[in-house]
């Protein structure tokens, strides 16, 4: 009974914690471009605008459901559902804190990248059933967007995952810190097992994570279908992509898992990268900081501030730079970052059988 | 090749980077001047320069041309302003005094009654021609622009202060005292 509970209790915290996170990303991301573009952003609803998506989440609940009058009626409704699902589920696997995840599965990571890949469907479900040619437009350049990034994807978690050994994201977690169950090396010469912090993050472990991690973000970053890579949106060029013919809660659905995609890429590298809940503040001497900011609390503390701080950047990019054109991207793509994922990936298995042992 | 414009795509790219970011955080302050009039305008032009209109307002030059105002008691309805307006906007009807009204406050003598002077702010494009032929100066600019109406008819504002009685017997006046004169004219 009480295990039945949780299992009810924890994708409803989940949920909750996705939907108040979207409500907040939206507003920071309105803010971020007011103060980039030197504007003030949303400022009239509650005090400095805060309460502004608030009321758009209301508007959008209490919206029509209208169907097009020739689109495929049960592509339609299931798509935003589907969408959602596929990134909902993947958070099922990522770790918050020590031994704090909804699912420790040996195949968290392998898991965590075929669910996420139903998404595509989902899009092209959207497109399709709109019956509408921008729709489909949209969805045809997320499909061929997703596949292909897909890739560079892949191989820089395989990148990862041959220091790491193991696909189990709480045991990728846990051996990026002071509670290591193996011996850890900056940059494979210093042993700081003891130290951790950020001495003991991924990225450091091994110094061409340090480019892998870009590559997975920028990739990622084309996986969430967010600028610079929003083609399949393009609103200049494409009206609404996938989601032109969708309204209210449908909608609401759609843009809920744009941003729960954009969180779950971003905790998904702080996990693998970044440390995870690790602290980056390390044990120097007596000052034993990392003892100390390691626990549960802390653990989500560091785990939610780290993936914000992602997110951030990605907003950061979106209202710097413009849209890539469908061929630049798939260039980008194919002639730079997938040889140079594999260029990792090589380095990566000589790192583990020349300096790790 | 490919590899030259990546590696050039990214410089700019961090270059833009950086750009947005000094923006990002030059917004914790607005802009500290907003009168151009100002001689130190340009040199306070850093941070928002969003101005919340109906909160906050940009300082008006006295010579600027917003909506236009006239005093009617100073109006001897010589209906100058409407001929010399662009756009017509303004549309006078006089009726003739058999004696002077009275005076405007300049000294004029007053030989028109103002039945009708109506001028259309949908369709004036704010030249301020009028002002400047007007002998009396009662047709002036204020500084008022912002006025928002539901129904287009509201923004055709009139200045007559005549009933439409007021009308009816200054006109009876007139064609009585043309009566007259004719009838004088006959003996």
């Amino acid at each position: 009974m009480e295990e039945l509970l949780i299992h009810i209790i924890v994708p409803i915290a989940i949920f909750g914690f996705v939907a108040l996170f979207t409500l907040f990303a939206v507003y920071a991301e309105r803010k971020i471009a007011g103060f980039v573009q030197d504007r003030l952003g949303p400022m009239e609803t509650g005090k400095y605008g805060m309460l502004q998506t608030i009321a758009d989440i209301l508007k959008l609940l209490q919206k029509e459901l209208i169907t097009p009058k020739v689109a495929d009626r049960i592509l339609f409704a299931t798509a935003p559902v589907l969408i959602f699902v596929a990134v909902f589920i993947g958070f099922s696997v990522v770790p918050w804190a020590p031994d704090f995840l909804p699912a420790n599965t040996h195949t968290g990571l392998f898991f965590l990248m075929a669910v996420v890949s139903i998404d595509a469907l989902g899009i092209l479900m959207a497109g399709w059933g709109s019956n509408n040619k921008y729709s489909l437009l949209g969805s045809i350049r997320a499909i061929a967007q997703m596949v292909s990034y897909e890739i560079p994807v892949g191989l820089s978690l395989i990148a990862a995952v041959m220091i790491t050994q193991t696909l189990n994201l709480n045991d990728i977690a846990f051996n990026q810190g002071i509670l290591a169950n193996e011996n850890i090396y900056f940059l494979g010469l210093w042993d700081v097992s003891e130290i951790g912090g950020i001495l003991a993050w991924n990225i450091f472990q091994a110094p061409h994570l340090i480019v892998v991690y870009i590559i997975f973000f920028i990739a990622t970053l084309a996986e969430c279908n967010r600028a610079p890579f929003d083609i399949p949106e393009a609103e200049s060029e494409l009206i609404g992509g996938f989601h032109t013919e969708y309204g209210g809660i449908r909608f609401a659905f759609i843009f809920l898992a744009e941003y729960a995609m954009m969180f779950l890429v971003s905790i998904l590298g702080v996990t693998i990268f970044l440390g995870g809940w690790n602290t980056p503040l390390p044990n120097i001497g007596v000052i034993k900081m990392a003892d100390w900011t390691t626990g549960l609390f802390w653990g989500i503390f560091w785990t939610l501030s780290k993936s914000l701080i992602v997110v951030g950047v990605q907003m950061w990019i979106r209202w710097t730079l413009p849209r890539f054109r469908a061929d630049q991207l798939m260039s980008l793509c194919w002639k730079i970052m997938i040889p140079l994922a594999f260029v990792c990936m090589a380095i990566s298995a000589l790192w583990r059988i020349l300096v790790m042992v | 090749m490919v590899l030259k414009t990546t590696i050039k795509g990214f410089t700019t790219a961090v270059k833009g980077l950086l750009l947005t970011v000094k923006h990002l955080f030059g917004a914790r302050q607005s802009r500290g001047e907003l009168d151009i009039r100002r001689s130190d305008y340009f040199d306070k032009q850093e941070g928002i320069v969003t101005v919340q209109f109906p909160k906050e307002k940009m300082p008006l030059p006295e010579v600027a041309r917003y909506q236009l105002d006239v005093e009617i008691d100073d109006c001897i309805v010589c209906d100058l302003c409407a001929k010399a307006c662009p756009v017509d906007c303004i549309n006078i009807e006089a009726v003739k005094s058999p004696e002077a009204i009275g005076k405007t406050s300049d000294g004029s003598v007053k030989r028109l009654y103002a039945a009708q002077f109506d001028i259309d702010m949908a369709k004036c494009m704010y030249c301020g021609l009028c002002t400047v032929v007007c002998p009396t100066e009662c047709i002036t600019m204020t500084n008022q622009y912002d006025r928002s109406t539901t129904k287009l008819t509201d923004l055709i504002y009139g200045f007559s202060e005549m009933s439409d009685a007021e009308v009816a017997t200054r006109k009876a006046e007139w064609t009585q005292f043309q009566a007259e004169k004719e009838a004088a004219k006959k003996k």
